[in-house]
Order: C-alpha cells, then structure tokens, then sequence
C-alpha cells in the first residue's frame, strides 16, 4: 500500500493531466467516490484504535481536502479553457447593418405650432380653434370688413361654390385666423387670452406664395391691456422663440379694420452671408401684423367696448418657421418631399418645452 | 403712390433729407417700398476739363487726351467725335461704377496707350438715351461734384423717387399733399397753403350736364366741368413729364398730363372730353346692359346694366370715375375740350371696376374715396393749369348735384387715448395733432376733414394720434399671468389627442406631411367627397377645385410624386381636417398613415419584406391605445370602398368606427397613378370615447401569485373563418380563470389544404389560464380544456386539429 504522500502525488497528477471534465470526473471517482480509494480508507478508521484513528482521520480528511481542492480548481480551469475556446470561434462581423428601424418626423409648421403654445400658454393664453369654411360675417363683417370695403379685395379670397335657391353670401375659406377671435369671444366673453393657429387660404401661388398657409392669431382682452402689453408680450414672445438672449421689436404704424390703432411690427436683425441672425444688426424684418381690438369687433362678438380692451396680432406660422429653422422655400412645406421631410422635420420626442429648451 | 421730393417740397417747406423724411413716412403708417436716388448713383463723379486731344498714335478713331481733374492732369484715351480741347465733361476715374455700362473701371491700356479714367456719354450716366458723344457741360469748375451741377441745373435728374404703400384706408395719401400733411403734423417742416383762385367764365358751358334722378341720391352726388376753347394739346412742358416720367407714367399731351398730375397731386382725377367730338349735353346714368364702349386703353368692355356711365347724344362717352371712351378722347388736334371733375360713390365704382376688370389710377382713388369738398376747387385748379400750359378761354361752370353731407364729430377723450396705447401723449399734444392733421376741435368733439372718409369713431381719432405722437417711441409693458403661480394647463381633451396622434405616428416612423386642403374633384370624388357643396367656385388651379373628403387623396398622390422621385419605401402620415360639407361645423379631424414599398432597405437580415396589413393594423392599435381608446374592440369588415375589400378591417367598439386599416384598393392606385400595394391607417379621434374618469390615479394593481398555465390547441376551420371567431370563443369559456387567448400560428395554402381538405386551414391558439386562490389540478385544467374545445369547434364549426 502506499504511503499517503504517494497517494496524493499519484492524484494530484491525475487531476493536473485530465484534458477534459470526464478525465476529470474518473479521477475523483476513483478518489473520492463511494468506492474510491481515499473513501476506502476512511472507512478503514472504524477499525483504528481510538489513538491511532485520530491521527490518520486527521491526515485522511486533508488528503481528501487537498483532492477535492485540486479537483475544482482543475475543473474551473478546464471550463475556463473550454469557454475561452468557445469565445474564440464565435466572431461577428459587427460592423454589418443593424436591424433597421424607420425614423418619423414631425412636420415644422406641427413643431412650431407646439413651440407656440409652450410659449403662450405660460403667459395665460389658451389654444382656441375655428372652422376652416367661414361665414363671410365671421371672416370679414365681424371684423370690421364691410362687404365693399377694398380690404375684402386684398384677401384674394377662395369662395365655396352655393347651390342656386340658396341666396345666403357664399361661404369663404378663412383668409386669415382672426375669426377665431370672434367665436372664441362669443364663446367664452372677457377676460380672454387665446391664440388660435391654423390653415388659413388665399388665391396666390407664386415664388413665396401658396394658395395655402398657416397662421396664428392672438387675442387678450381684459380691463386695462394696453398696447405697451401688446409689446411686452411679443418681445417675450420673439425672445424665447428665436432662443436668444434679447430681441428688440419696432411698432410701426399701420392699417387693419379689426384692430385701431394698428401696428406692424418689425424685428431688429442681420444678415450676413444668408444667415439671419435674430436681436442684432441694423436691419428691420416685418414679422407681424397687431394692434388694438376694434371696439366694433368686440361689439360684433357680444363684448362691451367700454368695459374690456385688449390687442390682437397676427403672424405667419409657416414664415417664422422659415426664419427660425433656415428653411428657404415655402412651397416646399406642402410638397412632402420625403427627402424635405426628414431633413427639416423634427423627432418625435423634441417636444418643445420650457424647462428644456423649444429646440434641441 | 410714387412721388418725388421735390414735388413732395411744392407741398411742404422742410429741411429734411430723404432718409429722414422716409423713416417718419413708414413710421406714420405710410410704409416706404422703395426709394430710387439719382444722386446717389452719381456721387462719384466730378467735372473736368478737357486741356489737349490728340491722334491716337494707332487708332483711327481714338483721341489721346490730357484732361485737368481735382487730382491734377491726367491722360484719358476717349473715342467720342466730340472730345475736343476746351469742353466741360463729366469724368468716372478709375475706381468708379458706371451704371450705364454697368462697369468699374480701372486704369486700361487702349491700343498701348494708358488711360486714367473716362469721360461720360448721358447714357452711361443713365441720364437719357443720348450717347453720340460725351456730355459738354455749359458751366462747371473742375473738381466740382456732377450730382451738386445737376442739382442746381438740371433738378429733376437728381430727384430722388420715393414709392410707399397706401394701406386702405388713407385714401387722402394717394395725393401728395395729403402725403405733406402728414409729415408737417409729425413735425418735419410746414405745409404750404393751397391758393384755390376760382377762374372766371368768359362764356355760358355749350354743353350742359345732367344726374340721372336713379343714380344722384347715391352713385354720382355732384358732376361739374366746363369747357376751354382754343386750346393747343401739345406736348405737356418739360417739368410736367419729368415728373410723371418719374413716377412711372408716360406723357402723352399736355392735357392727358394734366388730369394725370391733378391725380397724383390732389389726389383729384379728372377727366378730359375732346368737346369737337361730344354732339349735344351729357348724361350720367346707369347703363342698360347690352352696350360697348371702346376705353382708352383700346379695349371694348360690354356693360352690364346698372353700371354708371357719361352718355352724349350719340351714346356712351365714358365709365364714369373708371376709363374714359377713345371716341371723345383728346388728340393733339384737340382745340376744345370739356374738363370733367366728379365726386363717384366708392361702392359702385369698385363694383364696376372689379366687374370689368379695369385698374386704372382713377378707379383706384375712386373706391378709396376722394374728397368730395374738393370737386370745384379742384375743377378752378386744373382749369387754370389748363390755362396756362393750352391757352384758350374757359367758359362758365356747369354742374348738377351738390357736395354730400359728410359732417360727422367723436368725442375726444385723451386719457383713454393713454389707456389703450399705453403711452403718455398729453392732452394738448392730441389736440393739436389733430388740428395739424385738418380736424376740427369744438369742445372735446372732433369733426375729421372732408379728406378722410375712413374716420368713423373715436378709435381713429386714438389711431391718428397715436399714430402721429409715433409708435416707435412704445415701450413694452408686463402683462401679469391671468393667475399668480404655476400656470394651469391649457389644452382641451381633443388638443391634447391631436398633439399625441402626431408624435405617436412619428414615433411610429411616420413622417408627417401638410398637404393642400383642397384637391382636383377626380381625386374626391373616389373618396366620396366631389360634391358641389365643397367645390370652391374661384379654384386657384384645376388641381385645387374642392375641399378634401379625406386625408387618403392628399397622401397618397403625395407617395405618387415621392415614387417619381425614385422614393419607393414610404410611411407618411398627416394630421389635419376633412370636409364632409360645405358649412363650417361640416369639418372633422383626421389622423391618416400610408406604408408602401418595403419594410426596410436589403440587408443581410432579409429586412426587405413587403409592407403588409398587418403594419398597419399594429400601428393602429397602437395608435388607438396612445390616445386612450379601450383595449377590447371588435374588427369588421365594415370598410368604405376606397379600401381592398379582402384586405382591410374596421377596427370598432359596437357599431361605432374607431379605426380603418388595410390595403387601399388597387382601383384607387391605378386612378392616382401610383404603384402599389399601399397600406393605409385612418381614425378619428373624435370617435374615441373619453375616459370617464379625470383622475390620475390608477386602478391597484392585482399580482396574481399562483403560477399561470398556458395550454395550445390546433383547430381545423374553413378557410374564410375569422381568427376572431375562434378567440372570442376560447375567451368566453371560463370568463374568470381565462387571462389571455392569442393566436401563435396558422396553417393556411396548398400544403394545408392538402391535409385537411379543401377549403380548409388550421389556426393555433394559446391560452393563459390564471389561478387566482389556489393551484389547479390537472383535472381542473383537462376541464377547462374541454370546454375551450367545445366552445371553439361550435362557434367556428371547425374540429380540434388531431
């Protein structure tokens, strides 16, 4: 029999030459399995004397530690080797494609439009609508555009066919959102403050023109809003929409029949090599068209003119996007132009917000 | 409404400059369009004498010259005949833009001579055509500026051209005095009184004038002229063509010139009859209705009745306040003309004008409104002018009508003027712009001018003087939130859903087009729309002729324009209105996708797979839950023509629509051109019924912790049978213990048809059955089982697959 170094010497080899975990497996069967040769000769110490078992227990139960011990070890390393061996044959060409997946986009004249209502709805306004078929008393007499007021031609207006017997004036379609304004009155009176941004029409079709474009109307009427608030809340307007640090804005005086007085309003601005550059420079741009409530329109929507007063402005949706964005050619935006689309349009998680910031 | 400054200087004493008097114009209200400076053009030029011409050694035609310039001598090769020793010229040195021919010049070398510069011909200078030789100027020092020698000879080849837009109402802008008047009240200088002198008749008027009683409460108030014999109609003098050349007009003769200055001035058109060719009195009356009249402008307009018109003897002579006839026009052999000055009803004239599609500068200023005040003064005006420029001798006036009433007052009320701007103009200030501006002051109550038709209440009087104190001067003034505090939200329900169809789609990989909300009525009408009632009767092109009765059209031809631009993969959604009518509320939203082409581009993972209706379905379900819509619904075939009537689904609760998907009829795509097949999605949002609850609290969730059990059965059903059929029958088998039933496959085709017989397919569902108390036994689950089957094969009238 061997001595018990031999014994451990003889097993540690076996452990350390096993290639692969079968080998290994035999040897800890023939070691320490139920008829393995350590686990024969612990059965042997029951028939030790007591001082005798005590020492060779001990020296047995460290043999089969150490084993055991190299047996895990070895089979460690052993799966060590066969997932290195693994990892080594699986290889990807990782720079192929990945799965594709399509991008949406949302149209500029939508972002703006969510861009506007951030804005506006942290000064108070909420968002009104209207039909895009109008009464011509909506359209013009509750503005203030009598029926032969040369205004009425200005407007280049689409006129909806009538059926013969039918004898009302022909339906328009809204040549600007300003009706708005007059059912968001007659719906809810004063105190108001609405924007209403939407599709309006106008029979013009050239280089910057489309027979279609959007607009967005603003309307607050109150107690003592002044024309200076007017000016306050455009300039805050300008500033957080163009996003930068100030703008400064001039009322020019002008002419529209709904609002008195009226104000065309022009934006300081440079440019330099195409590039618009918003707040600075010694150019003028016309932005938009504003001014006073006329006190014949708020009567026209059931509004006591020398109770309330308040501003109205209108402005192009589809321009100050061109502006903002450098988007150069209007008819362009009704085009869908896929290419056009993904270039100019927006993900659909840039949803503009305050705290983030309108753009990305 | 062009001008020039010194015809605006005949109105107004200023030593403003051009820019200065521009910025107030626009800031007034009368917005600057263009201004076109002579002088600025010529700045760089000097005068210069010619000292010595010479041969040019190699050139016939050439002249070597030494020229004395405010920079000493210098040596100018010249080719005009008239360069000669002695003669003033106009020199460009080198350096200098020559707009005539369009050139900077530097120093040259002509034939191997150097030439330091140039000396102008009036068509380089842009002066006149004139170009046989350089310009010899009869006075000037050398070094002199050419713009300072023209400016105090030749004025009006420096005057500066100023064009502003008239905004509807300022019908007093459309002459320039009314154009004086608003900067003399702003403050840049003073306005010249206008010395009416009436001219005295050395005859009684041969020819008589009368309002027809139909148009004198109305259309025609007050018609007067007289007539001037022995006039000579030559060419109107050189200041008086100057001007109209400047703003654009051609002379014609001196008394065309006339009535086109008085226009323009006064803003007082007038008319000229040749009197030679007017055989009796003048009518004004509306016209019957089946005439023609030969206008000035060489064309024949057929009137309808009602139209005014002036009416000789021997028919129709003239529109009134719009054209007049060719046959009485002045010619240059006109010797005796009746001069016409009218004050026309605003309404009829724009009627008339727009009717016959006539623009012409009276119809313009007409319709506007001009001052009816200045009928006869105008009328003693331009008889003078005639006077003067024609000879010949004026008869007595003669008239019909009177002046109309346009006397009228609004209270003044200067601390509501502060209110509404929100700028400090003290009271006297408003008072006195209102005077400067011709209104008159009794009291607090204001009479506007007879020049102002436009103003109708006190809000004008707010607007003029705002106007005039400048608006540039505002200063921007907070405007408090409605509420202090965080601001509350502000979208309604279907806002918020419109903005969430939007990103949803996007999110979807849709991208969103605005397309035109009309479309050509082919298109329509295989959408159910087309009808009369949206037709617009005034379509812009022929593609645009009625409102859209969905948002299909639209997409889908724009996928047509896509495709031809070699863009087959296309998802493109659109959120936005649709006409089911022509009245206002006749109007609805509409979130509508299309998918065509494939699914994604050849990759190595055999992405490029057709798009099918099932992409559409998923992305309408997906569509349905963003926007809230109830998990459970049913699918019909209940789909409008425009879809594949195999392939294509309503997705619905009840009989209520929610959703539309499915493949768009390929009858559709060969009308619209468009290679197919296409997938479409549409809902509603409106036909989604709201939540009933506003709370954000959600229900408590309910873990269950016994383990689920899912069991698989295959069925053998005809082929037609709907999966729907066989799911809702499994889910109605035990309504308590049955969490899910999904379809994991189907066997469909030839290879199925082969075992289990024609007609016949086979679908796979798995069903998820949960315990909630205890744990199932497997009788219990064989149970449940049975009566799945049971519940399945008699719904379907299929067999549980072997």
């Amino acid at each position: 029999m061997d001595t018990l170094d031999t014994l451990k010497a003889r097993y540690l080899a076996a452990v350390a030459a096993a290639a692969d975990e079968s080998a290994l497996e035999e040897v800890r069967v023939a070691a320490l399995g139920k008829k393995g040769e350590i686990s024969a000769l612990m059965a042997g110490l029951g028939k030790m004397a007591p001082e005798e078992r005590k020492a060779a227990g001990a020296a047995f139960n460290a043999l089969k530690d150490e084993i055991d011990a190299a047996l895990r070890a070895r089979r460690a390393a052993l799966a060590d080797a066969a997932l290195e061996e693994r990892l080594r044959s699986e290889w990807l060409d990782v720079t192929l494609p990945g799965r594709p997946r399509r991008q949406g986009t949302i149209h500029p004249v939508s972002q703006v439009m969510d861009e506007l209502t951030a804005i506006f709805a942290d000064m108070g306004f909420a968002v009104a609508e209207g039909p895009q078929v109008e009464s011509d008393w909506f359209n013009f007499d509750a503005l203030n555009i009598p029926p032969e007021h040369p205004a009425r031609q200005e407007h280049d207006t689409f006129f909806l066919h009538r059926a013969p017997g039918d004898n009302r004036p022909p339906h328009v379609l809204r040549t600007h959102t300003s009706p708005v304004q007059i059912r968001a009155m007659m719906g809810q009176g004063a105190p108001i403050r609405v924007i209403a941004p939407g599709r309006v029409y106008r029979m013009d079709m050239d280089q910057t023109h489309t027979p279609m474009f959007h607009q967005v109307e603003g309307l607050a009427i109150d107690r003592d809003i002044s024309m200076a608030n007017l000016k306050w809340v455009l300039e805050e307007f300008c500033r957080a929409f163009f996003e930068v640090p100030s703008v400064e804005l001039r009322f020019r005086a002008s002419h529209f029949p709904f609002t008195e007085p009226s104000a065309e309003v022009d934006i300081r601005c440079s440019w330099q090599g195409g590039q618009l550059k918003i707040g600075e420079g010694d150019k003028w741009m016309e932005i938009l068209g504003s001014g006073m409530v006329h006190p014949r329109v708020l009567a026209a929507a059931g509004v006591d003119p020398d109770q309330w007063q308040g501003f109205a402005f209108g402005m192009g949706i589809d321009r100050i996007a061109m502006l903002k964005y450098g988007i150069p050619d209007l008819r362009a935006f009704f085009d869908s132009d896929l290419r056009w689309l993904r270039h100019y349009g927006f993900a659909a998680l840039d949803m503009p917000d305050l705290a983030g910031g309108l753009s990305r | 409404m062009k001008f020039t400054l010194s015809w605006l200087k005949d109105h107004f004493d200023t030593d403003a400059g051009v820019d200065r008097i521009a910025e107030a114009l626009t800031d007034l209200g009368l917005e600057v369009e263009e201004i076109t400076n002579p002088a600025a053009r010529l700045a760089p030029f000097t005068i210069a004498q010619v000292i010595q011409a010479e041969q040019h050694p190699d050139a016939d035609r050439l002249r070597v010259c030494r020229v004395l310039t405010d920079e000493g001598e210098k040596q100018i090769v010249c080719g005009a005949p008239n360069a000669r020793a002695g003669i003033t010229v106009v020199l460009a040195k080198p350096g200098d833009y020559v707009p005539g021919i369009d050139t900077t010049l530097g120093v040259g070398r002509i034939r191997g001579v150097e030439s330091h510069g140039m000396m102008c011909s009036e068509r380089e200078l842009e002066l006149s055509e004139e170009h046989d030789g350089i310009i010899e100027l009869p006075s000037g020092h050398v070094g002199q500026r050419f713009v300072d020698w023209l400016a105090d000879h030749r004025p009006e080849a420096v005057d500066p051209m100023i064009h502003i837009k008239i905004t509807p109402n300022r019908p007093d802008a459309l002459g320039v005095r009314g154009i004086a008047r608003d900067l003399a009240a702003r403050g840049l200088g003073r306005l010249k009184p206008l010395e009416v002198t009436p001219v005295p008749g050395g005859f009684p008027c041969p020819i008589g004038v009368t309002i027809d009683p139909a148009l004198k409460a109305r259309g025609c108030p007050l018609f007067a002229g007289r007539l001037i014999r022995g006039v000579t109609n030559g060419p109107s003098p050189d200041w008086l063509q100057a001007r109209l050349r400047a703003i654009g007009l051609r002379p014609i003769s001196a008394l065309v010139d006339i009535t086109n200055f008085f226009t323009f001035d006064l803003n007082r058109p007038l008319h000229v009859f040749d009197a030679g060719r007017v055989k009796g009195d003048l009518r004004i009356h509306p016209a019957a209705g089946d005439e023609q009249l030969l206008a000035l402008d060489g064309r024949s307009y057929g009137l309808r009745a009602g139209m005014m018109v002036i009416s000789d003897d021997q028919g129709i002579e003239s529109l009134a306040g719009i054209m007049g006839g060719e046959l009485s026009g002045c010619t240059e052999a006109t010797t005796d003309v009746f001069l016409e000055s009218a004050y026309w009803d605003p309404i009829t004239i724009a009627a008339t004008g727009r009717a016959l599609r006539i623009n012409s500068d009276a119809r313009y200023r007409f319709e506007r409104g001009v001052d009816p005040a200045f009928t006869l003064p105008g009328l003693e005006l331009a008889t003078q002018m005639v006077l003067d420029l024609c000879g010949g001798e004026a008869s007595e006036v003669v008239s019909d009508g009177a002046v109309p009433e346009t006397a009228r007052a609004y209270r003044l009320d200067p601390a509501r003027v502060v209110r509404l701007v929100g700028m400090d103009i003290p009271a006297e200030t408003q008072r006195a712009t209102l005077e400067a501006l011709g209104f008159t002051l009794a009291g607090d109550m204001a009479s506007p001018p007879s020049w102002r038709p436009d103003i109708l209440g006190e809000a004008d009087l707010v607007e003029e003087v705002a106007r005039i104190a400048s608006l540039t001067r505002l200063q921007g003034r907070p405007l408090a939130r409605p509420q202090p505090g965080v601001p509350r939200p502000i979208l309604t329900a279907a806002q918020t859903r419109e903005r969430v169809a939007r990103r949803t789609l996007a999110g979807l990989g849709y991208n969103e087009c605005v397309t035109y909300s009309f479309i050509d009525q082919a298109a329509a009408q295989l959408f159910g729309g087309g009808a009369d009632a949206v037709r617009i009767d005034n379509p812009i092109s022929s593609e645009m002729t009625h409102l859209r009765p969905d948002l299909l059209p639209g997409l889908l031809r724009a996928a047509a324009r896509n495709q031809a631009r070699g863009q087959a993969d296309l998802a493109l959604f659109e959120v936005g209105p649709v006409f089911h009518g022509g009245e206002p509320e006749e109007q609805a939203l509409q979130a509508t996708a299309i998918l065509t082409g494939s699914a994604g581009p050849r990759d190595p993972w055999g992405s490029r797979r057709a798009v099918d209706v099932f992409d559409v379905k998923a992305d309408a379900e997906a569509l349905l839950a963003a926007l809230g819509a109830p998990a459970r619904s049913q699918i019909t075939r209940k789909v409008p023509g425009w879809f594949h009537p195999g392939r294509s689904g309503a997705i619905g609760l009840g009989t209520n629509a929610l959703a539309l998907f499915g493949e768009v009829h390929p009858a559709i795509l060969r009308a619209l051109d468009l290679r197919g097949p296409v997938m479409a999605l549409t809902i509603r949002p409106e036909a989604i019924p709201q939540p009933r609850t506003k709370s954000p609290a959600r229900p408590a969730l309910k873990l269950a912790d016994l383990q689920a059990v899912d069991r698989d059965f295959a069925f053998v059903v005809d082929a037609r049978v709907d999966a729907q059929t066989a799911v809702a029958a499994a889910l109605g088998a035990d309504k308590a213990l049955i969490e899910q039933v999904r379809v994991f496959d189907q066997f469909t085709g030839d290879k199925a048809e082969a075992q289990m017989g024609a007609g016949r397919k086979s679908i796979a569902l798995t069903v998820r059955l949960q315990p909630t108390d205890r744990t199932l036994t497997e009788a219990e689950i064989e149970a449940v089982s049975a009566k799945i089957v049971d519940k399945v094969t008699r719904a379907t009238g299929g067999t549980l697959r072997g």
